[in-house]
């Protein structure tokens, strides 16, 4: 992929600036079908039609939404703190952008392939509480306040059941690097960590070996189980239903960007969008093969067209990533929202516990079997 | 060509460039006339009463300090994660004795009440509550009117 707009643009930095943005373009069309898809399937599942007006069955309804928040004017709170309160705009999507950095979509795109990659994605994703603490406080409202230090707790929280997960994984790898984790799953769906990792040998870019063989299958149960864990955290991270206590609607109105309109509330928007699919895609490369396809190999690899090939792995990357992030969508409209203590104790006396034990046992099975 | 991480700069960089450009067209289209009445904070309709700046529950800082330290613990793991298959048993010895440590300072906030939160204590009314207290069917009573005394 760099090759190719090497050869288009020349080797220099406009080539790496259009290299970066690529997944820029990939968040906007995402983000546009993700909020016709949560529109339409909830009212899908509510025996409803939807929006109807705006094009045929309302498919261009995303983008009269787009519209009408660039010209909503942007009413400020008189006594918000100005300097943070627009500056907390920026934080929570630059730090989901920074994080699809190191997601490999295909064998030939990754936008940065850090070795420290999975490390990396844990430690930026992070960075988007600062802005919804800055967003609560600085808006000089009692409901913003509340939602930010609630969607704080638990983001924090969740992050230490989702950290453990990765770092489950890692174990088994022995890298940190997000396109070695894929590779590590090659060849069939039976080799994907969720199944219980790979049952053959695997050769890494690094020239490392993973040998593995049919005994990898006792990983099966607890590999599972920690897919669900880190899915169940992951929701959480995002704000979700059923962890949605931040935006609570009935009683905080909607949290921490109540005070934020137009546009401003348009980036918060994208910024949850955009995480719920850096969720997703983390799901599915720690746990569901990445770009690999489930029978192992792509009609472009067998025809020997090397685009073809890597338009596949991008094909099946997005569309387990929005698999998931579909899940995600019909989890809000089959689950209660959680009350505050049933969060602390999902989080700290169900999932943390859990991980431990299972990193424990993950440990020991490496070095037996 | 720019490093690895010299491409994670460009990313954070695009992310900034992004929100600054959509919010600088937003700002060329949008009407912007405000008004006090737009100006407050808003709390469904009703004027603001008392600061902003309230007590929350205290709890929001233990949680906080409780991550903090199994955060750091994490940052700890990861090296040990990656190196671990070529250490052996020492290494799993070791991240043992650690994660235990950690499991035993999970249990002993979980013993302290550090993770127990309030429980809403909801006054459900209960059903045998109810029937005890107003009886389904009501004593018979006197009849109010006394009797009127027949004149002879």
């Amino acid at each position: 992929m760099e090759a190719l707009l090497q050869d288009l643009l020349g080797e220099n930095l406009l080539t790496t600036i259009v290299y970066c943005s690529l997944p820029l373009v990939f968040i906007l069309v995402y983000a546009l079908l993700a909020i016709l898809g949560e529109v339409k399937i909830s009212a899908w599942m509510q025996d409803r039609l939807g929006p109807m007006r705006t094009g045929p069955w309302g498919i261009i309804q995303p983008l009269a939404d787009v519209l009408k928040l660039l010209q909503k004017e942007d009413t400020t709170p008189g006594t918000a703190n100005k300097p943070l309160y627009n500056l907390a705009a920026f934080l929570p999507f630059m730090a989901s952008y920074a994080t699809f950095a190191v997601l490999p979509f295909s064998s030939e795109y990754v936008g940065a392939d850090l070795n420290l990659g999975a490390f990396y994605l844990i430690a930026v994703s992070s960075i988007a509480v600062v802005g919804i603490i800055m967003a609560g406080w600085s808006s000089n409202n009692k409901y913003s306040l509340y939602g930010a230090v609630r969607s704080a707790a638990q983001i924090i929280s969740y992050e230490v059941p989702a950290a453990m997960a990765v770092l489950i994984i890692v174990l088994f790898v022995g890298s940190l690097n997000l396109s070695d984790i894929t590779v590590a799953q090659e060849g069939g769906f039976w080799n994907w960590f969720v199944f219980g990792g790979p049952k053959g040998e695997v050769t890494l870019a690094d020239g490392g070996v993973i040998s593995a063989s049919w005994a990898n299958i006792v990983y099966f149960p607890l590999f599972g189980a920690t897919f669900l864990i880190y899915y169940v955290a992951g929701l959480a991270e995002t704000n979700r239903t059923p962890f949605d206590i931040p935006e609570a609607e009935s009683e905080l109105v909607s949290g921490y960007h109540t005070e934020y309109s137009g546009m401003k509330f348009a980036m918060f928007f994208m910024a949850e969008y955009a995480n719920m699919f850096v969720v997703s895609a983390v799901a599915v490369i720690l746990f569901f093969g990445g770009w690999q396809s489930p029978y192992g190999t792509t009609i472009g690899d067998l025809a020997g067209i090397r685009w073809l090939g890597a338009v596949e792995e991008f094909g099946w990357f997005t569309v387990k990533g929005l698999f998931f992030v579909f899940v995600m969508i019909w989890l809000r409209w089959t689950l209660p929202r959680l009350r505050v203590d049933q969060l602390m104790h999902v989080c700290w006396k169900v999932l943390i516990p859990a991980t431990f034990a299972i990193a424990l046992v993950v440990g020991a099975l490496v070095l037996v079997v | 060509m720019l490093t690895e991480f010299g491409n994670v700069f460009i990313f954070f960089l695009l992310g900034v460039v992004f929100v600054a450009g959509g919010l600088l067209v937003a700002k060329l289209l949008r009407p912007h006339n405000p008004t006090p009445e737009k100006q407050l904070p808003y709390e469904c309709g009703e004027d603001p009463i008392g600061a902003p700046w309230i007590k929350f529950n205290v709890r929001f800082y233990v949680v906080a300090l409780i991550f903090i330290l199994f955060d750091v613990e994490l940052v700890v793991m990861f090296p040990w994660a990656v190196a671990y298959q070529g250490l052996g048993w020492a290494a799993y010895i070791a991240g043992a004795i650690f994660i235990v440590v950690l499991f035993l300072a999970d249990f002993y906030l979980w013993g302290k009440g550090d993770l127990e939160w309030v429980r809403p204590q909801p006054n459900v009314p209960k059903l045998s509550d109810l029937i005890d207290r107003a009886p389904l069917r009501p004593a018979p009573q006197k009849p109010k009117t006394e009797p009127v005394p027949v004149e002879e």
